[in-house]
């Protein structure tokens, strides 16, 4: 199934397995983004998800609560956002794949918590259904305000993973790709929803389990004594794992650490992990595109979008290529890593990038950090609460192709 | 006089000493001062995993952030330190992923009483099948001694230069509020009724909290001009009163005034999972997948 398919690590193949099917509801549904966000984890192999509600996120956690007595596994309706975003962590270390969803206000609360699961590489999935802000804003309207947030929100250098769903059926896909990528790469993964992207329903299939590719997470296979809880090669970044319970005895800190997992307060321990984990994902943001791109070849003009925005975008391309305009779009899916080699490539030949999104000016930094000046690249913010009008991104197109 | 020296090699010190089976010894020298009781605390609970009689690679613990909070990087256990607050949300889901483990969480007052106080009152609402040792300094040992929670009204703390005027939470109180199902308090001159209790707990099954009093002679001690270590030891020798069973609203704490310690509450209750499973058996029969086996697959 293309849309699961994973971004490789080397020496995944071995780990790579069919989704169990107790949590698969195979067949066609008609069912809204967050309904789908919740079948992708079953499908994953999710089995452990701590909540607390928040619009317009909620209804994950409600169908999860619903859903999970059958397929065996736990939900629990934690005290607030900072519990839920540390109990799945317990939970992944207790050996189960884990989620938490929230919404704006919820991610604030949670920022500790994502340093926490970089720090201790501790495979997690996060989904923002993002909504109007700053602070409580516009709980029921949608905004794709939160991608700085995610980036750069708790303190320290670190990196995640981030997913864009435009779509119901994108929604249950990049779930179930969101735990494939948190596994292979032990960083937390987003997934970043909108209001409307969240509430919107539309047809989702799900195949049969035998088709949805899951990635098992890395055990290792040492034995305890020969095992380091982060023990890396250069070959291979990313640690091999273990379960509390088994024997090994680990030690896991937020604190600077070695490959023990002991506290090691000196600038090189510092040096040494800052940059290995960091280096996880930059020195294989190669392996982590994924933009859709369409008409980009020979375009004047490429608008650059993500998640709902890119659905009002190509009702406006449409309407411009009607009028002759050459002009192409590149969806991000993945929107973090940012995929900066390849913005560098479109702006040789482009005279323009848009960049659309519901926020007063986010991705379109990296846009310009990425091209540095080779092609124009015109933002075009919004505030949220509604998604852009048509028109506006129609008008843009014709304006920067002239 | 030569002849009362120990003479051994450093690393014969205190080979014998029954604790050392149970920690990490490469992780040693410990951070805590001179005096200080959390070692004491962690002598009792090795004593107490040690009689428990528990498969010790079935036993996790896990701290928040403080002085307290250094104790699970010093036991050779699986062992999380977490961040400031947080032990027992994390201990939650580890509890929960893998029932067949025993879930410790171990920190200290201003952790698990003021910016964890939520999840403290939340975990023992749900009887979260954890035990919690709280050890309790009355202060805010690693950054410095600032007032907390606990802080008797009177003594000085860097935050409370004129005194503290607050009134101070009294934790068994709380914790048996709560719902906890064994709540205890002792002393670190009480070893041998904390490590008692530690051996409790580990067998209990159900939320259980331990409040261990223990001296700061650095800052608590000092700034308010209690003496050392052994004074604040003496103080709990002279003043505390062992009364089991006692009603756990009269167990509140003033400075330097009487101590009541002992077991205050020792009740049954469905755990967390325990209610789970009983009520999805109850309400959705056979379709309900049974969770919690004891080897650990669902």
């Amino acid at each position: 199934m293309e849309g699961c398919r994973i971004a490789g690590r080397p020496g995944l193949t071995e780990d790579t397995l069919q989704a169990d099917p107790r949590g698969v509801l195979t067949g066609v549904h008609f069912i809204d983004g967050d309904h789908a966000v919740c079948e992708g984890a079953l499908a994953a192999g999710c089995r452990f998800v701590a909540g607390y509600p928040i619009t317009p996120s909620t209804e994950i956690v409600e169908r999860f609560a619903a859903r999970i007595p059958q397929v065996g596994g736990i939900f629990i309706q934690m005290e607030d956002e900072l519990a839920a975003s540390m109990a799945i962590q317990g939970a992944a270390w207790g050996g189960r794949k884990v989620m938490n969803v929230t919404s704006g206000p919820g991610l604030s609360l949670m920022m500790e918590h994502l340093g926490y699961a970089f720090m201790t590489e501790t495979p997690c999935v996060w989904v923002d259904v993002q909504r109007g802000g700053p602070s409580t804003g516009l709980p029921t309207a949608p905004a794709q305000a939160d991608m700085m947030q995610i980036r750069w929100g708790s303190h320290g250098d670190f990196e995640v993973i981030a997913l864009a769903p435009h779509s119901p059926q994108e929604c249950f896909d990049l779930t179930v790709r969101a735990f494939n990528l948190a596994e292979a790469w032990r960083v937390p993964v987003f997934l970043m929803l909108d209001e409307v992207v969240g509430h919107m329903t539309e047809r989702v299939d799900i195949p049969a389990a035998e088709v949805i590719e899951v990635v098992e997470r890395k055990w290792t296979r040492k034995r305890p004594g020969e095992y380091k809880v982060y023990g890396t090669t250069p070959e291979d970044p990313v640690p091999e794992m273990i379960k509390a319970g088994d024997g090994y005895r680990v030690h896991v800190t937020g604190l600077t650490h070695d490959e023990k997992g002991y506290p090691d307060l000196t600038p090189g321990a510092q040096a040494r992990l800052g940059r290995r984990l960091v280096d996880k994902i930059r020195t294989h943001a190669d392996r982590l595109v994924d933009i859709r791109e369409d008409g980009v070849e020979g375009a004047d003009v490429v608008v650059v979008s993500f998640g709902i925005t890119s659905r009002v975008a190509h009702a406006a391309i449409e309407a411009a290529r009607a009028r002759g305009a050459k002009v192409g779009s590149a969806r991000l899916v993945i929107a973090w890593p940012f995929p900066a080699a390849r913005m560098r490539e479109i702006a040789r030949t482009a005279k323009a990038i848009i960049v659309p999104e519901l926020n007063l000016g986010q991705m379109v930094l990296e846009v310009e950090r990425a091209v540095a000046g080779a092609t124009r690249v015109i933002g075009l913010p919004h505030a949220g609460g509604t998604v852009h009008e048509v028109e506006t991104i129609l008008d843009a197109i014709l304006e920067a192709s002239r | 006089m030569s002849q009362d020296l120990d003479t051994r090699p450093e690393a014969d010190l205190g080979m014998d000493n029954e604790a050392l089976a149970f920690l990490r010894q490469d992780r040693i020298p410990h951070i805590w001062c001179p005096g200080c009781g959390i070692g004491t605390t962690v002598n009792c609970f090795c004593r107490a995993l040690g009689d428990s009689g528990l498969d010790l690679d079935r036993v996790a613990i896990v701290s928040g952030i403080g002085c307290t909070g250094r104790t699970a990087g010093y036991l050779n256990l699986d062992s999380f330190h977490t961040t400031h607050g947080r032990a027992i949300p994390f201990a939650t889901g580890l509890k929960l992923a893998n029932p067949g483990l025993k879930v410790v969480v171990y920190s200290g007052d201003g952790d698990l009483s003021a910016i964890g106080g939520n999840h403290l009152m939340h975990a023992a609402r749900r009887n979260m099948d954890l035990m919690v040792v709280c050890v309790n300094n009355f202060t805010y040992g690693m950054t410095g001694g600032q007032v907390a929670p606990t802080t008797p009204t009177g003594p000085t703390q860097t935050t409370m230069p004129y005194g503290n005027f607050e009134s101070p939470f009294n934790l068994p109180f709380l914790a048996d509020a709560c719902g906890a199902v064994y709540v205890a308090r002792w002393t670190v001159y009480h070893v041998r009724q904390l490590a008692k209790a530690m051996r409790e707990g580990l067998q209990k099954k159900g939320f259980v909290f331990i409040e261990a009093l223990s001296p700061c002679p650095t800052l608590y001690s000092r700034r308010n001009r209690l003496g050392d270590g052994v004074d604040q030891v003496k103080y709990y020798k002279e003043r505390s009163q062992v009364r089991n069973g006692a009603d756990t609203k009269e167990v509140g704490l003033t400075f330097q005034g009487d101590i009541v310690v002992g077991k205050f509450v020792d009740r049954e209750r469905p755990t967390w999972m325990e209610a789970m499973n009983s009520h999805f058996s109850k309400v959705l029969g056979e379709t309900f997948h049974p969770y919690g086996a004891p080897d650990g697959k669902d």
